[in-house]
């Protein structure tokens, strides 16, 4: 018997992965949580039957969402991550020695207890006495912080479902006012591939440009995800991820990476013309990318 | 309860009848939908082949004699009434056929002044003659509030010939009268008690609620199932007391009622009895558990005032209806309105009003919890972002009427169209109100002041919906002649 896990990418494009192993099946109190072992990606963490991450590419986002902002500002020591809850954003971001202190907020709690005991590769830093992990609501977390953090990271889910209020606007301007003068929020930001995805992806950075006087947003590879092209963004009152890399501080903390480099730092925010078209239908506040 | 309120007679008698896949020959000509591609694509299939008009198994609400009437006794039993009636033209239909039920030409009716316009409209069309009762207001939240027992016992010893008390329960805020003493006192007088219960369909199966109006012993409630209930828009029920007549109620109903009443509608009452009979009183807990959490969220975000329980002082703020999140806005230095529109425009949350100081969001049991968060978090950047210092905004909301003659009378009198500016000293002909929440500033007869013009141009100004004119610009008044 064969067994496959099947994602759909549209309503006309499947994704498929051949299954060694079902190891967890479970519908938690915000969503439906299913871990699967395969023989290509390694374990595979399912949410709402949207694939999260897999133990062989997860690399490229975690890697990317937390050493491209950290080598803008080696200044960081307190985080902010939102979502995140298997832990690979947090691991990354615990090889920084510069970080001082790291809240985590996941909302389904359970997410995180089954990482731990399925995924250690991506949770293996989440007892590190810099993190403090609450289960709670990300946007309702954000309301009550004021000029506290210098980055936040916003790594969460797909808009439908519980992450839908990750990308509203009201979210974005709670996490501009819990964010110090130097602060940088970086987010997942979809894709502008298919349709679906790059509508979420268009109202996310035009809400994100209405606050930020900075933001961009920034390319990688996920083999795993809808067209294999992904997006996030960068978003700054400061900072511009170009022009402020420090790769010489980055470079000094001797860290092995598998998909970042000081020549992906700023690669990768060289867009393709679809992407810059795309940015360009955004309402427009300040110059950016979609600039030629 | 007595009956078995697992069962919802309409509902099975129109599943039955889809079953027995009866050829159409009658309205709807629409026919299952196959009349309109895109409507059906819309609405689905199923609200369509649903759609269908009175017939022998699915009786006719005009003359319920079967499921309807089942249905209809279900209800009564459900709230707690006597008898009660399914409406379609909404909890307006319901105010509208229980004022003239009770109501003639000339007949004097006490009712306070922050009623409906549904009420007002029922005594341009009967005849009657308001006697109103003025509501206290809260002075520094700008709204008005229930009647005070003393205020009512008042109004009956100078119009010892009234026919009937309205009583609001609760208000559009939330905010509750002495019910039980006000309908005591009523009934000693001779009089009968009639309750708008547009906002109140929760009372009759909540618990820790106010009292609802038929526990109380009220003749009659016109309440709007549709609002917090559960059924469909438009759709509400008239609940009755054996002090009145049912069958001379019916009579009334259906002067102005259609003959062709949505089965929509009126399965959707059907079924919504059902649910809150089983399932209501958890399903009101967590209505309140939402309400309650947002308040203290709103509280802690300080500049806006999340008012609840805390201000009932036993007499014209007698209960507060805890469902209910009213929210005080003019203390940051915004018209509630325009709290309400840059919900709606820059955050995409709709809520249910938004008055010169105050919003209204609905919560119900059918909310989320991320949703709640979402609109916790968009007034806390609306505080960020645009709140300022509460001055030069419009400090009442209640501005005393002075009848000059019965609504009817001025409503057809000889009138002229007056300039906005020019109408103070004269008699009002028509209604202006703001809508939501659809309490008349001025209605037929009564005299324009100074004070209210200043209230129209400032609702105006700040964008307020304002309604009822035959000028839909607001710019002139029909006065009467």
């Amino acid at each position: 018997m064969e067994l496959w896990f099947t994602e759909n990418h549209t309503e006309n494009v499947r994704f498929s992965i051949k299954i060694k192993q079902h190891l967890v099946s479970e519908q938690s109190e915000f969503q439906k949580i299913d871990i699967l072992e395969s023989e290509e990606f390694g374990k595979i963490l399912v949410l709402d039957g949207y694939l999260m991450l897999t133990e062989k590419d997860e690399y490229i986002y975690h890697e990317m969402i937390t050493h491209v902002p950290m080598s803008v500002n080696p200044n960081i020591r307190k985080i902010l991550v939102i979502g995140a809850g298997d832990g690979g954003t947090v691991r990354e971001l615990c090889r920084f020695k510069s970080v001082e202190h790291i809240d985590m907020v996941e909302i389904d709690r359970r997410v995180v207890e089954l990482c731990r005991e399925y995924i250690p590769q991506t949770a293996c830093s989440l007892d590190d006495p810099r993190v403090n992990i609450y289960y709670e609501d990300g946007l309702k977390f954000v309301r009550g912080a004021e000029n506290e953090y210098d980055l936040i990271i916003v790594d969460s889910t797909d808009p439908f479902g519980p992450g839908e209020g990750l990308f509203t606007k009201e979210f974005y301007g709670n996490c501009y006012k819990a964010l110090t003068e130097d602060g940088i929020l970086v987010n997942q930001h979809e894709s502008t591939f298919y349709d679906e995805y790059a509508m979420a992806m268009k109202r996310a950075h035009s809400r994100i440009k209405s606050f930020f006087p900075t933001a961009l947003v920034y390319q990688v590879h996920i083999p795993t995800y809808p067209s294999g092209h992904w997006l996030f963004g960068f978003a700054s009152k400061k900072y511009h991820p170009v022009d402020d890399f420090n790769a010489d501080w980055w470079l000094s903390q001797g860290l092995k990476t598998y998909y970042y480099n000081r020549f992906v730092h700023i690669g990768c925010f060289a867009l393709p013309q679809n992407v810059r078209d795309v940015l360009r239908e955004t309402k427009k506040q300040v110059p950016d990318q979609s600039d030629s | 309860m007595n009956l078995d309120q697992t069962r919802a007679p309409l509902y099975e008698a129109m599943k039955e009848h889809r079953l027995n896949r009866v050829v159409p020959f009658d309205v709807p000509g629409h026919k299952g939908g196959r009349g309109n591609a895109v409507l059906t694509d819309f609405l689905g299939s199923d609200c369509l082949k649903n759609d269908v008009n009175s017939m022998k198994p699915l009786d006719n609400l005009c003359h319920p004699i079967s499921v309807i009437k089942e249905s209809q006794e279900l209800a009564a039993d459900a709230f707690g009434a006597d008898g009660s009636f399914f409406i379609v033209n909404g909890a307006t239909g319901a105010v509208q056929a229980m004022i003239m039920s009770v109501c003639k030409a000339g007949d004097k009716i006490i009712l306070p002044r922050n009623v409906h316009r549904s009420a007002i409209n029922a005594l341009v069309i009967c005849g009657a003659v308001p006697v109103y009762v003025n509501p206290d207001v809260n002075k520094d939240l700008g709204i008005p509030l229930g009647m005070k027992v003393e205020e009512v016992e008042k109004a009956i010893a100078e119009n010892p010939d009234a026919k009937a008390v309205l009583i609001n329960n609760p208000t559009y805020y939330g905010i509750c009268s002495d019910l039980k003493r006000i309908v005591e006192t009523a009934h000693r007088h001779g009089l009968l008690a009639l309750c708008d219960e547009a906002h109140g369909t929760h009372f009759y199966f909540g618990e820790n609620l106010p009292p609802s109006g038929m526990s109380c012993g009220a003749d009659m409630s016109a309440v709007s199932v549709h609002k917090t209930g559960g059924s469909l828009t438009q759709s509400a029920i008239l609940l009755t007391a054996k002090t009145v007549n049912y069958d001379y109620v019916r009579q009334i109903i259906n002067l102005t009622q259609t003959t062709s009443a949505s089965y929509l509608l009126m399965v959707s009452l059907d079924l919504a009895r059902q649910n809150l009979a089983l399932h209501g009183r958890e399903y009101y807990a967590k209505t309140a558990e939402f309400a309650d959490y947002a308040r203290k969220e709103v509280n802690n975000t300080g500049g806006y005032y999340a008012f609840g329980e805390e201000l009932c002082d036993g007499k014209a703020f007698y209960a507060f209806d805890k469902t209910k999140l009213s929210i005080h806005t003019r203390t940051m230095g915004l018209a509630g309105i325009e709290v309400y529109d840059l919900l709606r425009d820059e955050y995409g949350i709709q809520i249910e009003f938004g008055d010169i100081g105050n919003i209204l969001a609905i919560i119900t049991g059918a909310d989320r919890a991320l949703e709640i968060e979402r609109l916790m978090s968009a007034l806390s950047e609306i505080k960020r972002i645009y709140g300022k210092s509460p001055v030069g905004l419009y400090d009442h909301e209640y501005i005393d009427p002075v009848v000059e003659m019965p609504p009817q009378q001025a409503f057809y009198s000889k009138q002229i169209s007056a300039p906005l500016d020019e109408t103070a000293g004269k008699i009002c002909a028509e209604f202006v109100m703001c809508y939501p929440p659809g309490i008349p500033i001025l209605a037929p007869g009564e005299r324009i002041t100074e004070d209210i013009l200043d209230y129209i141009r400032f609702a105006k100004e700040k964008g307020c919906n304002v309604t009822g004119c035959r000028d839909m610009k607001v710019e002139r008044l029909e006065v009467v002649k």
